[in-house]
């Protein structure tokens, strides 16, 4: 159980009155490649925010590096963290490299500016995500699908030993989207990153990852690639909600609407 | 007019034009960045509050004014924190009744002679040195804070939940934000008053936010317009007898409207808008960089 990085034990979250995640139980191990799939507001996001710490389950027991994720220390720079397409002020004067400077804030100090080594961590992540070229420009003037980008190096900027992308292909295009997760793969494997991809492609990540957690509000199911993406694992997710199973324009899949109670 | 100079009252009016004009235009990149400038209006009346409160106590109002705004500020930190309040809401409780509590307090010196006049519309002119050392210990905190946090206050003005996931305390920087805004609206007042403080946070930021790209730029270039509105503004209102704190502000204003006219934004959105016009669907498409 050395090698668990990240263990929810019957996890319940709720926002105001209402539960968002109930009874998770999941674990992480280091070197995994976590596919988080499920429909619009299945809770993948609240998943990715508890495991950050920065929403409290009312029940159950997070940890993370066999901590409370909020009492991470130090240990909360190993974690590097994408946020969904965020709403962030495109007028705001900043350079591109000072967004993924950014990352390092708190790595870098209290009263202290960037160093040598936190140029050179900059330098890394850009060129990881193919931005060098651009690291002068003005953060607000990129496109969606750079700016993305920008926001993969900052988290990289870190070092971290755990990503976590919450929708990153959602910006992009179905044939670029492919290529992400190319890029994705190869990173995860040459950087030997945990990573945890919270996504709706359901077509493309069985290629990829090494393990796939169905989100419904439950767990639906967790477990290998193979064994969870059947049928009826598709069913028990998407049964209660969607029917339609979209990415960009194209439909993936069509999942009928199964008479299963919520619980 | 450098003849004025030579007059120590003159003297101190320019050393507290250059401390106003630049911590406001410091402090007030973030307000802009972060759209604060309603709570800025919000503390600065409330002043009117710790003002009056210092008359009515008979200890030095620019005392009790520091203390009131602080807590007016911490008070709508956490008042905003609710989450069923927004921070606009909270702004507009405290800014009228902070108000309505000096102009009670005001009611009641009854056969007091108080300079409230010069507290509402700032009197440049008639700081005294206390009150000018007060001032240069006020914005020596203010700029030490804000060189320490530089970084973190620049995370948590362009991305408060990114500061949250690396673990910095949004909180903790709220709160030590508003602090320094609160102080730095109480060493303005006499400068520019009460109710023209507000304008000094917005206008040079504003102006600078219209000629830069970097933040460091927008600060520089705020301080710049912040400063030169000051002393122009004051030099004028010497000279011409008029108001001092509203032709800082006109000045400031003046400038604005100057930086928008040379924006550099305003050429390449022209530009660009050109642009698109005549590229092709297939150019604007986005590249496959992986």
């Amino acid at each position: 159980m050395s090698d668990s990085l990240i263990e929810l034990n019957q996890v319940s979250v709720a926002y105001q009155d209402k539960i968002v995640l109930e009874d998770i139980s999941l674990s992480v191990n280091r070197g995994d490649f976590l596919g988080i799939l499920g429909p619009n507001g299945s809770g993948k996001t609240t998943l990715l925010r508890t495991i950050l710490g920065l929403t409290k389950p009312f029940s159950g027991q997070v940890s993370v590096f066999g901590r409370h994720p909020q009492r991470l220390g130090k240990l909360r720079e190993k974690i590097g963290y994408v946020p969904q397409q965020s709403q962030l002020d495109l007028s705001f004067p900043i350079a591109v490299k000072d967004v993924v400077m950014l990352g390092r804030t708190h790595k870098i100090g209290l009263g202290k500016s960037p160093g040598k080594k936190d140029h050179e961590a900059v330098q890394r992540a850009l060129k990881l995500v193919y931005l060098e070229d651009l690291a002068e420009r003005q953060f607000g003037r990129l496109s969606g699908g750079q700016r993305q980008r920008v926001l993969i190096a900052r988290a990289l900027a870190l070092e971290p030993e755990v990503l976590m992308l919450d929708e990153p292909t959602a910006a992009l295009d179905v044939g670029v989207a492919e290529s992400f997760f190319d890029w994705l793969h190869t990173t995860h494997a040459n950087l030997g990153l945990t990573l945890l991809l919270v996504t709706h492609d359901v077509a493309v990540v069985p290629r990829y990852v090494t393990a796939v957690a169905c989100l419904n509000k439950h767990l639906v199911a967790h477990g290998l690639p193979e064994t969870v993406l059947t049928e009826e694992g598709l069913h028990a997710m998407y049964g209660c909600g969607a029917l339609f199973f979209h990415h960009g324009s194209v439909p993936h899949m069509v999942v009928a609407r199964k008479n299963q109670s919520d619980g | 007019m450098l003849e004025l100079l030579q007059f120590t009252f003159m003297q101190r009016a320019l050393i507290a034009a250059t401390l106003t004009g630049a911590v406001c235009a410091v402090i007030g990149v973030y307000v802009v960045l972060r759209g604060m400038s309603f709570i800025g209006a919000g503390i600065s009346h409330a002043s009117f509050g710790g003002v009056a409160l210092g008359f009515f106590l008979r200890i030095n109002p620019f005392h009790t004014a520091v203390v009131f705004c602080l807590l007016v500020a911490w008070l709508i930190g956490w008042v905003s924190e609710r989450q069923r309040l927004r921070e606009d809401a909270a702004v507009g409780i405290f800014f009228a009744s902070t108000m309505a509590f000096g102009v009670l307090l005001v009611g009641l010196l009854k056969g007091v002679q108080v300079d409230l006049f010069g507290y509402l519309f700032g009197n440049i002119l008639a700081i005294s040195s206390t009150e000018l050392l007060s001032m240069v210990a006020l914005a020596l905190v203010v700029f030490t804070v804000i060189v320490f946090f530089y970084k973190e206050l620049l995370l948590l003005t362009f991305d408060a939940e990114m500061a949250a996931v690396i673990g910095l305390s949004v909180r903790g920087f709220n709160f030590i934000f508003l602090t320094l805004l609160a102080l730095t609206i109480v060493l303005s007042i006499k400068a520019v008053g009460i109710v023209l403080v507000s304008a000094l946070l917005v206008i040079p930021a504003a102006s600078a936010a219209q000629l830069t790209d970097r933040f460091r730029n927008m600060m520089i270039v705020s301080v710049v317009f912040g400063v030169v509105s000051c002393w122009v503004g004051l030099f004028l209102s010497a000279v011409l007898d008029i108001a001092s704190g509203a032709t800082i502000v006109l000045t400031a204003t003046f400038f604005f409207f100057i930086s928008m006219l040379i924006s550099p934004q305003r050429k390449k959105m022209r530009m660009r808008i050109g642009k698109l016009q005549k590229q092709s669907p297939e150019e604007y498409q986005e590249s496959n960089p992986y």
